[in-house]
């Protein structure tokens, strides 16, 4: 009775079809999300995604923001990678204004990205598997470690998740005493768990079944979207910013990019599991070589930050890809123009291309692969 | 005199449960706590031990939301309907010890008649709140339901065939005995019996919506299924009609082919029959809940594919794999060709399912510029 009226057709020869509504309070989108799917049965039809329920005008607020008070805000975007969201800022600043950034930052900014990367993506495995239907074991293992690097984004800049920690030209605070030991413990632990994940689930049966074939997207199709980070590289596309652009110190470090070679769910969940490796190698050399020094440039100016006329873009690769700050300068003390391009948003352009003619359970699957943030994509 | 005797082993097989129920839904949050490196409740009472009661409250108390376009009438019975057969059940399992209530001839029959009437609380369920996710999980609930009811029926034939009959207490008695003077006489311990106990506990998580076959209620799709527009004391009864599904899942298995009350070592004879039931039941419970804490959900055409391809036809190979047992007299030949016939069944029907799937095989390339 309600039910046939509730089952909208949307042409004469569908009406089978039905219409839902995932979001935007559903348990999978990752927040405030929301997909209209039409739905075959169990197969996907057509899949829009709405976002925007998230949105904070954080661009203009920006606009009307000195450059030092937008830092924090950065925190926001990407809550679960404020470093890496710093750095990036801080990065498109350092451009605009012309200044040069300590070596020992440079060090630090590479440690904290690194960690970032490495606490980024054990959650990102827990919330895939939470996705699949696993009972949140993986998640709590996951969190498990992800604790511990948050322990030591606490010590070094007082907050857990909102670090506002880098400054232009350089990093708030310097390190206290024996936490670069404790990121050292820390680091050599890690391969164990990521070897404990990796017997976990890559071989178990269901998650094969549930992500090998699922989603799959060409490289080429991959690199027309401009989809960038593990989700590019899943495709076998060679393209990272840390080795495109080798901003900071990264030329120093000794690292390999992982590449898939299909482009579907496993490969993606693969990847993250093999850039943590590479993570911790870089992580080993940066913490084995911090120079000591000071961890600000001490002609930097951070207050009342005025720089000259002119347009500037930093792009770093935070986790979830090449997140970048564009930024237009009128010489006044607040950007003219500030823009973010977010990897989540633009990740996200493909997963129409994904989903249609998967079944309903996948959709949840594949956007947790894509690892987005609805902080990042609505801003 | 009889009826005062009735009465009294209603009262203990129903309070067993009950407490049973209380307990295992301390303990499937206490274990996958465990299993999850976390502690679980501990608030309320010693360790947490009157988790439980506080729920309960909980439930009772909680504010009873029907959706405003649901079937009132239906959105109300669906619970009940889920609850009262899943007692029922209880009634005809064999406890031994003087403790079982009845021994029907068609014991086995009234349980599966029984059991499936669950299908249609979930549907009822379902189709009552007039909510697109409900009736959703209504329709894989069916889909699946009915679906594992084959190979269900399957293989709880084959002790039928063995023991002669369709009675649970006539099957004990048939498993009872100790060969060579240690061994019991339990069928799980012939090649039909461990791949028919394998299929039936199989089977049984699919009809008691467990994961990796939680599909009907699949959180991560569908929000709860059936269950979105449930709250309260429904939603309560639901949760106890899917715990008193699996207690009489369980409670199948070990009378069919863990050999019901008997005790594993002639030893142990003395313990009374009914307390190794419940303790084979409570192990088999346990399984239920560790399979839950490790294993991802299948997708439903996998879930189908693995019915239909996989379990069905393998039920029907065991069948004849327990008439040649039966007939070849139960020696070493008996192994031989059960077990050969079971090994290359399986072998085989991997490989058919496998077929669908993609390669397992991958590359990663690491690059260094």
């Amino acid at each position: 009775m309600t039910s046939t009226e509730e089952v909208e057709s949307i042409s004469e020869k569908s009406e089978r079809l039905l219409n839902i509504s995932m979001g935007p309070q559903h348990p999978s989108t990752h927040g405030v999300f929301r997909m209209k799917a039409v739905l075959d049965g169990e197969t996907v039809v057509k899949l829009t995604p709405v976002f925007g329920y998230l949105h904070r005008n954080h661009e203009k607020l920006a606009e009307r923001t000195s450059y030092l008070g937008n830092m924090p805000y950065t925190d926001r975007l990407d809550y679960f990678c404020s470093l890496t969201n710093n750095w990036a800022y801080a990065l498109s600043v350092e451009r605009l204004a012309g200044i040069e950034v300590p070596e020992r930052a440079e060090y630090l900014r590479v440690i904290t990205a690194e960690l970032t990367r490495l606490q980024n993506h054990l959650a990102f495995l827990g919330f895939l598997l939470n996705d699949m239907g696993v009972w949140a074991t993986v998640l709590i293992y996951g969190f498990r470690e992800r604790e511990k690097i948050l322990d030591l984004f606490e010590s070094l800049t007082g907050a857990r998740m909102m670090c506002n920690y880098m400054r232009f030209g350089g990093c708030r605070c310097d390190v206290p005493d024996g936490w670069v030991e404790e990121a050292k413990r820390i680091t050599d632990e890690l391969p164990g768990v990521l070897d404990e994940l990796e017997q976990l689930l890559t071989d178990n049966e269901i998650v094969v079944a549930r992500t090998q074939g699922v989603g799959t997207v060409p490289g080429r199709k991959a690199i027309n979207a401009g989809l960038t980070g593990p989700v590019l590289r899943a495709s076998g596309v060679n393209y990272d910013v840390r080795k495109v652009d080798s901003y900071g110190v990264y030329d120093r470090f000794d690292f390999s990019v992982p590449l898939g070679s299909v482009g579907d769910c496993y490969d993606r969940f693969m990847l993250r599991l093999l850039e943590m490796r590479q993570s911790l190698n870089i992580l080993k050399a940066a913490l084995n070589e911090l120079p000591s020094g000071p961890i600000i440039n001490p002609k930097a100016k951070n207050r009342n930050l005025r720089p000259p006329a002119g347009e500037a873009y930093g792009r770093i690769e935070s986790p979830k890809g090449e997140l970048g700050f564009y930024l237009v300068s009128d010489k006044s003390g607040t950007p003219y123009r500030y823009r973010v391009r977010p990897p989540s948003l633009v990740n996200l352009t493909l997963l129409e291309d994904m989903c249609v003619g998967q079944k309903v359970a996948d959709v949840v699957v594949i956007l947790g692969s894509i690892d987005i943030i609805l902080g990042e994509v609505d801003r | 005199m009889w009826l005062v005797i009735i009465q009294l082993k209603i009262g203990i097989i129903l309070t067993f449960f009950s407490l049973l129920f209380a307990v295992a839904s301390l303990a499937e949050r206490k274990i996958l706590a465990r299993i999850q490196n976390r502690r679980g409740p501990n608030r309320v009472g010693p360790c947490g031990l009157f988790q439980p009661i506080a729920d309960g409250i909980k439930m009772l108390i909680k504010e009873d939301v029907v959706p405003r376009k649901a079937d009132r009438a239906l959105h109300f019975l669906a619970p009940i309907v889920m609850v009262a057969p899943m007692v029922l059940l209880f009634g005809i399992l064999p406890y031994g010890g003087g403790l079982t209530l009845v021994d029907l001839e068609v014991g086995l029959l009234f349980f599966f008649a029984v059991s499936s009437v669950s299908e249609l609380a979930v549907f009822m369920a379902g189709w009552s709140s007039a909510n697109k996710y409900s009736v959703f999980g209504a329709m894989r609930a069916i889909a699946q339901m009915v679906s594992y009811e084959v190979p269900l029926v399957l293989v709880a034939i084959t002790p039928v065939m063995v023991a002669g009959s369709l009675s649970l207490v006539h099957m004990v008695e048939d498993q009872a005995g100790y060969a060579i003077g240690v061994i019991p006489n339990w069928f799980v311990l012939t090649p039909w019996g461990i791949v028919g106990f394998l299929l039936l506990f199989v089977t049984s998580l699919a009809e008691a919506n467990r994961t990796p076959f939680d599909l009907p209620e699949g959180e991560s799709e569908l929000v709860a299924g059936h269950l979105t527009e449930y709250s309260g004391f429904k939603y309560a009864l639901f949760f106890m009609g899917e715990y008193f599904g699996i207690f009489a899942g369980s409670g199948l298995a070990v009378a069919l082919f863990l050999g019901g009350g008997g005790a594993p070592l002639p030893l142990l004879q003395w313990i009374p029959p009914y307390l190794w039931f419940f303790v084979k039941l409570v192990v088999l419970v346990g399984i239920v809940i560790w399979v839950r804490a490790s294993l991802p959900r299948m997708r439903i055409d996998q879930l189908m594919d693995l019915c239909w391809k996989g379990l069905v036809p393998l039920a029907f190979v065991n069948l004849i794999a327990a008439a040649i047992w039966h007939y070849s007299g139960g020696g070493w030949q008996g192994w031989i060709l059960a077990g050969g016939l079971l090994v290359g069944a399986y072998l085989m029907l991997n490989r058919v399912v496998l077929r669908s799937r993609c390669s397992w095989e991958r590359k990663y390339y690491l690059a260094k510029s």
